[in-house]
């Protein structure tokens, strides 16, 4: 098998104005949901109203302890019987960002808890009120803390998005796939895709290494 | 000021501080020496409603620190009464404890525009007045890591002045601090304390700093007072022999 460089060329444009753009929307979308989420999940198991923090704990040890896969598929498939319907990439967005808010939460958790015992303490002794303690002390402390294993998860997201495909989500991966079966030949559309992959992932991982060293200091 | 009744305090099965009673007058100056964990810094963070007592009561300007009334019961104080009694009382922390995500002037005015409702300007120029107060009016815009630890205990200072205690707590300010830094911080504080009629309470292991402000000296041990009196006395010609050995020990180190 010769590499078909006249095919590749045909198929690049598409597989990188369609493919990768359904994938990097797929991504931010569940990033940004996943940040957002999982920082109100971190907030509600701290809540001191077990009512709160117990059922909150509970949904997202489950989410965590089960396959995204299964998750898209019962968000695509069975949520429509309860009369929830939405366009198959929305429903992507909205499976990973619950699935990996779940463990955004997690990131946000140990976040809080490095925050040390001290700023608590100057914020009581100032007499700041609770909540304003939580927004101007110790939550731009913690979420910077937790920025750069936030970015792993962004990666992590990144890499995980083809999995929309088995709810029809034509991403850059399904894409491939289908060019691929038009002639039965997978070798340029998929090395094409996977190359995506690599030329995003490789320089977010350095960039991310990068702001880990910074934010230890 | 403040009065300690029987006051006692347990961490698990350490009891740290032992039927104590003691009373601060207002605009009093009394400085806690005494070993580690003879209980001085627990005095400090009760106050500072940062622990709570096990037994007895204190109060802060005849309002009861622990404990409020619900018709005719003492009930544990909730947060509201707690935050209206720590109005009346500042402190000044060891590690200093500024917030690093804030430049020196949100850090001396976040606790009076969100605490106290003070409008942001008018915050801010009383911000300004307080650092240059404590030396460092040209520090407004720095952020604590840019600062020295006795540029940052200055700020801290001027942060708790800025929500106008009436009582402030010092708890071994100078203790974390280069020791070529340790006077200026003593200087603006003597100053402070002789200036304002500040109540005043101070943890230190600082013996000649500790004679400059103080009225009073409580010496501590085992969550007690050993003995008391002015620091004159308590420094030249203590009375009980555990002072003296104490005293023997600060001055030898």
């Amino acid at each position: 098998m010769i590499w078909d460089w006249d095919w590749t060329m045909e198929i690049l444009p598409d597989l990188l104005t369609q493919g990768l753009l359904v994938t990097l929307q797929a991504t931010l979308g569940g990033a940004v949901l996943a940040f957002v989420l999982g920082l109100f999940v971190a907030l509600l198991r701290r809540s001191r109203r077990s009512y709160i923090s117990r059922p909150v704990g509970a949904i997202s040890e489950f989410i965590r302890s089960t396959p995204l896969l299964v998750q898209l598929f019962v968000l695509y498939y069975v949520m429509p019987d309860f009369g929830v319907r939405m366009t198959a990439l929305t429903t992507g967005i909205i499976g990973l960002g619950v699935h990996y808010a779940s463990y955004t939460s997690e990131v946000y958790r140990a976040g809080i808890d490095g925050v040390p015992k001290g700023q608590w303490e100057a914020a009581i002794a100032l007499n700041l009120p609770r909540h304003w303690t939580w927004i101007s002390v110790i939550l731009p402390q913690a979420v910077r803390r937790s920025l750069p294993a936030l970015g792993n998860y962004l990666v992590a997201i990144f890499k995980e998005s083809p999995q929309l495909s088995i709810i029809t989500v034509v991403d850059v991966i399904g894409l491939a796939r289908e060019l691929g079966s038009e002639r039965f030949r997978y070798l340029e559309p998929m090395t094409i895709a996977g190359l995506f992959f690599l030329l995003i992932a490789i320089p977010a991982s350095i960039l991310i290494r990068r702001m880990e060293r910074r934010f230890d200091t | 000021m403040i009065r300690f009744d029987k006051v006692g305090k347990r961490f698990g099965d350490v009891s740290v501080l032992r039927e104590l009673d003691f009373h601060v007058g207002r605009g009093e100056r009394v400085t806690l020496i005494g070993p580690s964990g003879s209980g001085k810094t627990t005095i400090l963070r009760l106050l500072m409603t940062l622990e709570r007592v096990t037994s007895g009561t204190i109060h802060v300007d005849g309002q009861c620190l622990s404990h409020m009334r619900r018709g005719d019961r003492q009930v544990p104080a909730d947060e509201r009464h707690l935050r209206q009694v720590r109005k009346k009382i500042g402190m000044v922390f060891q590690q200093f404890n500024l917030f690093p995500n804030m430049n020196v002037l949100r850090n001396i005015t976040e606790a009076p525009v969100r605490a106290l409702g003070v409008p942001r300007e008018q915050a801010e120029d009383k911000a300004h007045e307080l650092l240059k107060m404590v030396g460092l009016a040209d520090k407004a815009h720095a952020h604590p890591s840019q600062l020295s630890g006795g540029q940052q205990q200055r700020v801290a200072i001027a942060r708790a002045l800025a929500m106008e205690p009436e009582v402030l707590l010092l708890d071994e300010v100078t203790s974390a601090l280069d020791p070529e830094l340790v006077s200026g911080v003593q200087n603006l504080l003597r100053d402070i304390a002789h200036q304002g009629n500040l109540t005043l309470l101070c943890v230190t292991h600082e013996m000649n700093f500790a004679r400059d402000i103080s009225h009073r000296v409580l010496m501590f041990d085992q969550g007690q007072i050993v003995e008391e009196g002015p620091p004159e006395q308590i420094f030249t010609e203590p009375a009980q022999q555990r002072t003296r050995d104490f005293l023997q020990a600060v001055l030898d180190a």
